[in-house]
């Protein structure tokens, strides 16, 4: 397989098993990403987003949460035939994570220096002093003078939690980043902090990332592909210039209109109907069609497949798929 | 016309704390007219609940007056104040923790109009609940379902459809939109607006999320640090923000737009603590244009412009040092 691209998920189903039936919580999910590049992978709660992280890294939580099928290659390999060891050798050294809450994904009673140094012990082995010496750099590189590294992480403030964990995430150079909600827990003006660093870093480092997310002013900002995710799946995928030009899938417009528009008067935002589906009992056809405001028979009958509909851009959606419906 | 129904006048509350006194809410001053959307935005930490709460006498406010209708409900006796607490409730931010778990959606709405005595015959009751259920959009066959059986647009219209049980004159929205998803949020915001204008409510809206508080407001009141430092109707504040944070804080909202991004002012630094700040304006440590005389003088909160309040020495003469 050529390497064309850094990650590519293809046919991806996760379900989790409950008291309650099954959670089809990511279903027939299909992604690319390229080297170098930064894609938001935007959606509402339930929507799979974090599964699919969790997915790609094969952290699910066992034995509830289980790949069904499908394939996830990372630079040419298919890392769900990989033993947990030879993950282990994977996850921090060449794809890395920062999740979504920085209050909890450190550990309390260690300093933040030994936390990156726990990281670079087990993928760079040195001497102590050249550990000690790349952890106080990787502080610096995140704007926490170095002389902070023998404090707990409750004495730092939500921010530099933050970058404290990214610290962490970047500190062996992975070739990707998963970025679950990484500013979401913080601040407006602390999210900025945070973005523009995550933006010198990702210049720097090369670092291809995927960063989960709901905020599509944040996409905006850093990505450079979209992907939109509803009731597990992708439902369409464009660069951000194409998507933010013509969003073409009914629920990419609706989410759109949901956000109040700083620079225009609106007296009502159109909002979509309804709820997000219950993942135990998924909409049959296009899970979308109990909501969308242009639905026709077809959409309950059979799932869409792929509609082109650019170059880069392409849809999940009946509406787009016969000849001219452009 | 412009009646003011509610006015507070240099509230102060301040917390004990092991390492000293913690300025929450401290000298705040503004005024909400009839039908009126005040919101109040700032980040976590500023004192925007505080505020919210202090003024509704769910924490006792140190000093300062609340005037409902021109009088200071700060001292009311207990009798009199339970007898006011119907004119104002609170919608609370986490539709998830503010909710009996185990009551029944209709059980949590009838609360407060069996706490009141305002019905006397159950049939009375039930119809008011069922007229409520409707107001805010549930759908009736949830009346007996319990809280947790609901996600959290539901619930948080079941938080609105309580506060709006005793027929109040003013709410508080604690940030009422802030744990929901867009789309849910969006659903939400409208509920709001349309109560207000079919009810003639009026809001304090507290919220951290600029463009939802623009949506829904008429005035913008900018709180650091426990003090309101500009206060303005929500178009200038956005076009042409006066004070340096108010500034740094617009500049700093993402924007879902293309090509859109405006020259972004990144504050150095973390919120200062509020635990014993010292004089000056509170802003200063974190200012590309403070002076010395910032840092020894508070500025005040004035009308620099008609309608426009802002608390800043160099209001229209900030220059960069």
């Amino acid at each position: 397989m050529a390497e064309k691209h850094l990650l590519e998920i293809k046919n991806l189903t996760i379900h989790y098993q409950t008291d309650y039936g099954t959670v089809h919580a990511v279903e027939g999910f299909n992604l690319e990403v390229g080297n170098g590049e930064t894609l938001g992978l935007v959606g509402e709660t339930g929507a799979g987003k974090t599964t699919t992280a969790f997915g790609i890294m094969q952290l699910l939580p066992e034995p509830a949460g289980k790949v069904v099928a499908g394939e996830i290659y990372f630079r040419g390999e298919n890392l769900l035939g990989k033993s947990k060891t030879e993950m282990k050798k994977i996850l921090g050294k060449q794809i890395a994570m920062i999740f979504q809450d920085p209050m909890t994904s450190l550990n309390p009673v260690m300093t933040v220096g030994a936390q990156i140094e726990e990281m670079i012990k087990l993928h760079e082995p040195g001497t102590k002093e050249e550990i000690k010496e790349k952890a106080k750099k990787m502080l610096e590189v995140v704007g926490i003078p170095a002389v902070r590294q023998d404090e707990y992480p409750h004495q730092f403030s939500g921010g530099m939690k933050q970058r404290v964990v990214i610290a962490i995430a970047l500190s062996c150079n992975p070739m990707l980043l998963i970025a679950d909600e990484p500013t979401t827990a913080l601040d407006v003006t602390i999210q900025a902090q945070v973005l523009d660093l995550m933006k010198k870093l990702k210049d720097d480092f090369k670092t291809s990332m995927i960063m989960i997310t709901h905020d599509l002013g944040v996409v905006a900002e850093i990505c450079d592909k979209v992907a939109i995710m509803y009731g597990g799946k992708v439902v369409e995928y464009a660069t951000k210039e194409s998507l933010y030009t013509k969003p073409y899938h009914p629920y990419t417009v609706g989410l759109f209109n949901s956000i109040p528009d700083l620079d225009s008067e609106q007296d009502r935002l159109n909002v979509i109907d309804g709820l997000p589906p219950d993942p135990t009992d998924m909409p049959s056809g296009c899970s979308f069609h109990p909501r969308c405001p242009h639905k026709m028979p077809i959409c309950s009958q059979k799932s869409p497949s792929k509609v082109v509909v650019g170059s880069e851009h392409h849809v999940y959606c009946y509406l787009y798929e016969q000849e001219g419906a452009l | 016309m412009n009646e003011k129904i509610i006015e507070v006048k240099e509230l102060k509350k301040h917390f004990k704390t092991k390492s000293g006194m913690l300025h929450a809410v401290d000298g705040v001053n503004f005024f909400i007219n009839r039908g009126e959307t005040l919101g109040l935005v700032g980040e976590s930490g500023c004192g925007k609940s505080t505020t919210g709460r202090v003024l509704l006498r769910l924490i006792q406010a140190n000093s300062g007056e609340v005037l409902f209708h021109n009088e200071n409900i700060l001292e009311y006796s207990k009798p009199d104040m339970k007898k006011m607490r119907k004119n104002m409730q609170i919608v609370f931010q986490d539709p998830y923790s503010c909710l009996n778990p185990r009551l029944t959606v209709s059980e949590i709405i009838a609360e407060p109009l069996i706490i009141n005595k305002v019905y006397k015959t159950k049939d009375e009751l039930e119809t008011r609940i069922d007229e409520l259920i409707g107001r805010v959009g549930l759908s009736e066959r949830l009346k007996t379902s319990y809280p947790h059986e609901l996600d959290g647009g539901r619930r948080q219209r079941v938080g609105i459809a309580r506060a709006l049980a005793l027929n109040p004159e003013f709410l508080v929205l604690d940030e009422p939109v802030s744990a929901l998803d867009v789309c849910i949020q969006a659903q939400i915001l409208n509920l709001l607006k349309d109560l207000q204008k079919e009810l003639g409510l009026t809001y304090l809206f507290i919220a951290h999320n600029l463009s939802v508080v623009k949506h829904i407001s008429d005035r913008i009141a900018v709180m650091y640090l426990g003090q309101i430092i500009e206060l303005t109707d929500y178009k200038s504040i956005f076009k042409d923000p006066l004070h340096p944070y108010t500034q740094a804080l617009l500049s700093a909202i993402p924007i879902p737009k293309l090509g859109v991004q405006k020259e972004r002012l990144i504050l150095r630094g973390d919120v200062p603590s509020p635990i014993n700040p010292a004089e000056g304006c509170r802003f200063a440590g974190r200012c590309d244009y403070s002076k010395q005389n910032c840092f020894e003088e508070t500025p005040k909160l004035i009308e620099s412009e008609p309608g426009r309040w802002v608390a800043c020495h160099y209001v229209r003469q900030l220059e960069q040092n």
